[in-house]
């Protein structure tokens, strides 16, 4: 293949989001020669998207806090289903993994002492989210993406992965790509390949992600021969923009209940306190009156249900909402402007006052906002070792929204930031370990070859389906069968839908040539969102309880076996594959911290 | 209400193109870039556009609707008339790549360029502290998507090709600007800031300003400070004198 651009790298990062970034920035300065490339411009990844803030246990504002407190209430917040030791890294390192955002020019905000401020946040006991108003996620991505201009890291930006190649053993050998601009293709050859790549929400209908949410990681990373776990485990934010309909889905920060907002029903009700769970009744308020003297006197009060795990809230507001209890556009109502003054809101939440503004009409410092569940966060992803972030596929790594197992059956506001941080940092250190000791294997040709036709296929058939009707048709089936709330018939309707979208994919017809085509883009986008929708669907037939992101109306409630199960997806041929395995015992130093009081 | 509007939009690559004519149904709410997407899915599947968060924080879809630098995500339907044209054709100041994608890579070189922040030592317990109202300047500067409308905007490069070279534009002024005002930068930045970035060549039309969709001030908060600190630099007597007995010793 003359025509093709061939680059040698020690670590290749997919993805440029914070877990991308944070990953190369490591790899760089533990002497690897890095590349990063996304497929979109530099700056502009998913994370730019999140607003609340870092959760670390720094103790700015409530020295009490620590990294116990944090584990405790990251793996109660995951209904246990954690894996313990990346749930433990995670709380431990958090605040150095801030803190150095700072040395690389973070502004956060800060305390009257002149430290960084720490908010409040669901299922979090102390305040603990580092933050800058509500756009915490772009001050991290800019920090990050300027130190890594600072380092001069190749980036190779709007270039798309839609392979990883592997050696004769099946160890990582390199990635092959095309430009988005030219659609020309690249070869990158290198021993070691980090994952960085995001979720999987684009396969919903209503969904806060954005076009680049394709599972793409999971899928290359399930082809390579590595397993992905906890797949049935989606977040539905409790919190997205119902109103208008062309921005049904965009997220509204848990930060405004952080902040004080209230949730209320038609007639008015603040319903959350009907739906307070056991298992966190001993740490909720039950009252109103406690519930708001807690803003202002943690110690003596308990937290307002308002600020419960999000699958907790999110599962109340489909109920408020399937009660005819809903707001007029299907949805409930989010009030902040009867309980804080205008200032306040615009001072603390500047980016939801001006996207209520300017998308729909609404004054949130003079009226409620409307709000209902929004497909966010994928918690399952490629299992990994918890020190190295290594896959079981050697040479591969994952680290962020795209690794599994950190976050359990929920993940909590906050802790996906850090997540990122964290294990970017140890993926990028492992990648950059494994670089130095495992020379680069040669590409073979013939995969770069089939990788080539494969990516050309579209172009070469004739009469077929436009890629937007199948992907339309997919979001439809994902968000109305195996959403927020799940069943055994309609996930295995889901699969027979599954099933005939994959035969229609093979059938695609792409209009245009190769230069900037997002019509060709999604027909190579859609085989990845169908393999990891089929994950989700067989995944979430499998459990057979209710847990965290996962509730099946035919099983409801956590069942004490499944408790002690992770459900594993390989892929086994065409299909995929399910196993289950138990999960790896805490040791009882940690296991401690969860008979101390509550 | 639905409706059938008219869409103009420009079609081509870096060999040339044309106003194309489309027409789109509108639902209530939308905005441009709804309306482009139908498009795609419709009509016009390989119709090249750049998006990411459709919410007005990645500024990934900045384009020009009826001349006007605009993110299409914060346009909406419901600003014009529904029997009016709207045109929507790419930035102007950058080389089109296809469609309304264009080459931006002007700002990353531009980037790139811009010596980094340099923090001092942490204090003993390894914290850095700085007041609220010392990180306020700074962290206005820092709301900046990034994407690139006060670039493109800025008559000194708009029609100027040439000055592309010598020019920063008005957002990585800004960024000197933040880093100047930045509690814990240790670098000056502001010969720099005059000589490599072209400071001097903004006359402060605050056409940026005006087309920022995050409503920084940028040529009040940034560029007149940032000009005003270079001059003192020069011109604070014994700054003047240092470099003058410096020019002669060379």
């Amino acid at each position: 293949m003359a025509d093709l651009e061939r680059h040698d790298y020690d670590v290749v990062v997919i993805g440029a989001g914070g877990a991308g970034l944070r990953a190369a920035i490591e790899a760089h300065e533990r002497g690897a020669r890095t590349a990063v490339v996304c497929k979109s411009l530099l700056g502009k990844a998913h994370t730019v998207m999140a607003e609340g803030g870092i959760a670390a246990a720094m103790g700015n504002v409530y020295p009490e806090d620590n990294w116990r407190v944090h584990f405790r209430d990251t793996m109660r917040g995951g209904k246990m289903l954690n894996h313990w030791r990346m749930a433990q890294l995670h709380a431990q390192e958090a605040p150095a993994r801030v803190r150095e955002l700072e040395d690389w020019g973070a502004l956060f905000d800060r305390t009257p002492d002149g430290l960084i401020s720490q908010r409040d946040f669901g299922g979090h006991r102390y305040a603990r989210l580092a933050h800058v108003g509500d756009r915490t996620g772009l001050e991290l991505i800019r920090t990050l993406q300027q130190r890594t201009v600072a380092l001069g890291i190749d980036v190779f930006m709007e270039c798309t992965v839609t392979r990883l190649l592997t050696a004769d053993d099946g160890a990582i050998s390199g990635a092959f790509a095309y430009r988005r601009d030219s659609g020309q293709f690249l070869a990158f050859r290198a021993p070691a390949v980090v994952l960085a790549t995001g979720g999987i929400g684009k396969s919903y209908t209503v969904t806060s992600n954005s076009w680049e949410y394709t599972g793409d990681g999971h899928s290359l990373a399930l082809a390579a021969g590595a397993s992905l776990i906890n797949m049935e485990f989606l977040q539905f934010h409790p919190t997205g923009m119902v109103w208008p309909p062309s921005v049904r889905g965009i997220l509204v920060t848990e930060s405004v209940r952080g902040d004080g907002g209230v949730l209320k029903n038609a007639a008015g009700n603040r319903f959350m306190f009907d739906y307070i769970p056991d298992y966190f009744r001993k740490e909720t308020a039950e009252t109103e009156e406690e519930a708001d003297r807690w803003y202002t006197d943690k110690k003596n009060n308990r937290r307002p249900p308002e600020l419960l795990p999000r699958d907790e809230v999110a599962r109340a507001i489909n109920s408020e909402v399937k009660a005819d209890r809903g707001s007029p556009h299907g949805g409930v109502f989010l009030d902040i402007a009867s309980r804080r003054d205008a200032d306040y809101v615009q001072k603390r939440l500047p980016s939801m006052y001006h996207q209520f503004k300017e998308l729909a009409e609404v004054d949130i410092t003079a009226e409620a906002m409307e709000v209902g569940p929004t497909c966010h966060y994928v918690m399952g992803g490629v299992e990994v070792h918890p020190e190295t972030a290594a896959a079981s596929v050697t040479g591969l790594f994952a680290a962020g929204e795209v690794a599994g197992g950190m976050h359990g059956s929920n993940r909590l506001g906050g802790n996906s930031l850090s997540d990122l941080l964290v294990f970017g940092r140890r993926a990028g250190t492992a990648a950059a370990g494994h670089a130095a000791s495992a020379p680069a294997a040669a590409l073979s040709e013939t995969a770069l070859a089939e990788a080539e036709t494969a990516a050309l296929a579209p172009f070469g058939r004739q009469g077929g389906e436009n890629p937007y009707t199948v992907q339309h048709d997919l979001q439809e089936a994902m968000n109305s069968l195996v959403g927020i709330i799940r069943t055994a018939a309609e996930v295995e309707q889901a699969l027979e839908r599954i099933a005939e979208l994959k035969v229609r994919v093979q059938a695609l017809t792409v209009a245009g040539g190769r230069h900037y085509n997002p019509g060709w883009h999604l027909a190579l986008d859609l085989p990845h969102m169908l393999r990891v929708s089929e994950c989700v669907a067989r995944a979430a037939l499998e459990r057979q309880e209710s847990r965290g992101g996962h509730t099946r109306e035919d099983f409801p409630g956590p069942r004490e076996e499944w408790g002690q199960l992770n459900v594993l997806c390989t892929l086994f041929g065409d299909g995929i594959g399910l196993h289950r395995k138990p999960l790896p015992g805490m040791p009882p130093e940690l296991a401690e911290i969860f008979e101390e009081s509550g | 209400m639905s409706y059938e509007a008219n869409l103009r939009v420009w079609r081509g690559d870096a060999d040339g193109g044309e106003l194309q004519d489309f027409t789109v149904t509108v639902n209530e709410g939308e905005v441009v870039l709804d309306i482009l997407h139908r498009l795609q899915a419709t009509q016009t599947p390989d119709l090249a556009v750049r998006w990411n968060c459709k919410a007005g924080k990645c500024g990934s879809c900045s384009a020009e609707v009826n001349g006007r630098p605009r993110l299409m995500c914060l346009t909406r339907m419901g600003t014009f008339e529904p029997d009016e044209s709207i045109t929507i054709t790419p930035l102007r100041a950058f080389p089109v790549v296809r469609d309304l994608v264009t080459d931006v890579s002007y700002n990353y070189d531009k980037a790139r360029e811009m010596p980094p922040f340099v923090p001092p030592e942490r204090d003993a317990d390894g914290n850095h502290r700085m007041q609220q109202i010392d990180v306020e300047r700074s962290q206005e500067f820092r709301k900046c998507i990034e994407c690139f409308l006060c670039q493109d905007v800025c008559h000194v490069v708009r029609d100027h090709e040439d000055n592309k070279p010598a020019f920063a534009g008005p957002r990585y002024l800004m960024r000197l600007a933040e880093l100047d005002m930045h509690p814990l930068d240790g670098v000056d930045r502001r010969r720099l800031a005059q000589d490599h970035f072209g400071l001097g060549m903004c006359n402060i039309t605050k056409c940026c300003s005006e087309v920022c969709p995050e409503g920084i001030k940028i040529t009040d908060n940034a560029l007149i400070p940032m000009k005003e600190r270079v001059v003192d630099r020069k011109y604070v007597p014994p700054t003047w004198l240092g470099n003058a007995i410096r020019r002669r010793r060379q």
